[in-house]
């Protein structure tokens, strides 16, 4: 290999994840509240329209159904905007790619970091809904918020760095990523519960390397508490996705500026 | 001040014909045997067994055809492409000079940019934001680089890319084909630049499809022509046989 490819220094990509990751929040909100605005939206418009379907129209039997929609919805769709986005990071910095030798994994971290920060922004808004409805935010996030961002952050930056890295090789990434992510969603428990899964497909549910985390993130965020074999569980997937990606990133990076 | 910085020894550069498999990855499975055959078979020589070494202080020029492999040279000394064949040794920092506007995000300001770019360059925040006010300073842009860069004409981004370059101690200067920046006085601003670049003995590789630039600007000139070093010498003498098999 090229030593001076993969010569890392720390402290530089440091300067490089905090002037990528602050270009990326300021153009998600350069608007700066409005922007803010719109990011908080997207979710809170999916737990509408959900709401509508499942408790309105076709009378799901549960209660809290918003807040309950409310609490997973967001720390999924933090993942999910990390991973959509992840085909065109590359492709979209092509002209860099081609001449500058810096490491390439930086502009994934930030996309990555940018949906956590943004995560972070979005608990004042869930706190303000478990109020509006009766329920209120557990001291517990304390110790808890972090310790799920780090293992959320951990798989969502393993799987986008393996679906960035691949989509140089297959163009047509951006729709299976696309097609998936839709998939997943509806796999994992986020606009149902575990327990209303019928009993026979109920231990299959965590082979579903996302169901623990986002399993967790609602037991956190709406009952204050965190259950430690799914946190167990959670770990193991995120390390598994971080070296899944980690060693797809390293076989082909030194390749990314001959596709390009 | 004859110590090579950059050293190419015997080098060879061929890519694996990625388009056979189509780009995508539905093509690619359901053809997998030929796919993988094809990968590990058919390859597309850009660069042939390359050897020739750039001085500290030199200005070194590289002309040649379309695709004759102009591109992949620069990119092998900047560390992006990976040789096939032979040695390569580069003991400087690498500046690239980047085409217009690339590795600028539209929608950030001037100076928001120009600490993006330099960091990418390989600075640190801290060089970057220290020589902040003598980029803004020789870009000429004056308060509106605290505007989107999205409001810029093509000619002051151009601008503000050299700035940022020229600014950032460059060692080892990799020009590609971007002089043509700007109106005529920020050109001669530039030349003026690199004139100076050149007295500090900032090395420079330059590549060009113009052989007066090259003639005026390097000493020495290496002619690339079907992936082979086909001349290698004095600027006059390599240009004047390049333009005579042009003809």
């Amino acid at each position: 290999m090229n030593n001076r490819f993969n010569a890392f220094d720390l402290s530089h990509y440091w300067d490089l994840i905090v002037v990528l990751t602050s270009k990326e929040l300021k153009v998600r909100y350069k608007n700066n509240v409005l922007g803010y605005v719109w990011s908080v939206a997207n979710p809170l418009a999916y737990a509408l329209v959900f709401y509508i379907a499942f408790k309105v129209i076709m009378r799901f039997n549960m209660d809290n159904y918003a807040i309950f929609l409310i609490t997973g919805l967001f720390p999924w769709q933090s993942f999910a905007n990390s991973v959509g986005a992840a085909p065109e990071v590359f492709v979209g910095n092509a002209s860099l790619i081609k001449k500058i030798c810096f490491p390439r994994s930086s502009v994934v971290l930030a996309i990555v970091i940018q949906d956590i920060i943004h995560l972070t922004l979005s608990l004042p808004v869930i706190a303000l809904f478990l109020l509006l409805f009766g329920s209120s935010p557990s001291l517990s996030w304390l110790y808890g918020v972090p310790v799920l961002l780090l293992i959320h952050a951990l798989m969502t930056f393993g799987v986008a760095l393996a679906v960035a890295t691949t989509s140089l090789f297959f163009r047509d990434m951006g729709k299976i990523t696309g097609i998936i992510i839709n998939l997943m969603f509806f796999f994992t428990p986020i606009m149902y519960a575990i327990d209303t899964i019928p009993a026979e497909f109920r231990p299959f549910v965590n082979l579903n390397p996302l169901t623990p985390l986002m399993a967790n993130w609602r037991n956190l965020l709406l009952n204050g508490y965190i259950d430690s074999t799914l946190l167990l569980l959670s770990m193991v997937y995120a390390v598994i996705a971080f070296l899944v990606g980690n060693a797809l990133y390293r076989r082909l990076s030194w390749r990314f500026a001959e596709v390009l | 001040m004859s110590e090579p910085v950059i050293v190419f020894l015997g080098v060879s550069k061929s890519y694996p014909l990625y388009h056979h498999m189509g780009g995508n990855l539905k093509h690619f499975l359901f053809n997998l045997p030929n796919a993988l055959k094809l990968m590990s078979k058919s390859r597309f020589s850009v660069l042939e067994d390359i050897s020739f070494s750039v001085n500290r202080g030199e200005t070194f020029g590289i002309i040649g055809r379309n695709g004759a492999g102009k591109s992949t040279t620069l990119g092998l000394i900047a560390g992006v492409l990976k040789p096939s064949k032979g040695s390569i040794e580069v003991r400087e920092r690498v500046s690239p000079l980047l085409e217009l506007g690339s590795g600028f995000h539209p929608e950030l300001t001037g100076r928001e940019n120009i600490e993006l770019n330099g960091v990418l360059l390989g600075l640190s925040r801290a060089e970057v934001l220290d020589k902040m006010d003598d980029i803004i300073s020789f870009s000429e842009i004056g308060e509106y680089i605290d505007q989107p860069i999205r409001t810029y004409s093509s000619g002051t981004m151009a601008r503000l890319g050299f700035s940022v370059v020229a600014h950032l101690d460059p060692k080892l200067m990799l020009i590609d084909e971007v002089l043509a920046v700007g109106d005529l006085a920020f050109q001669d601003k530039c030349m003026k630049k690199m004139q100076n670049f050149k007295e500090n003995h900032v090395t420079m590789v330059l590549v060009s499809h113009s052989p007066e630039t090259v003639e005026t600007v390097c000493d020495r000139v290496m002619w690339i022509d079907n992936h082979r070093v086909r001349m290698l010498g004095e600027p006059k003498e390599v240009v004047a046989a390049f333009k005579e098999a042009m003809h």
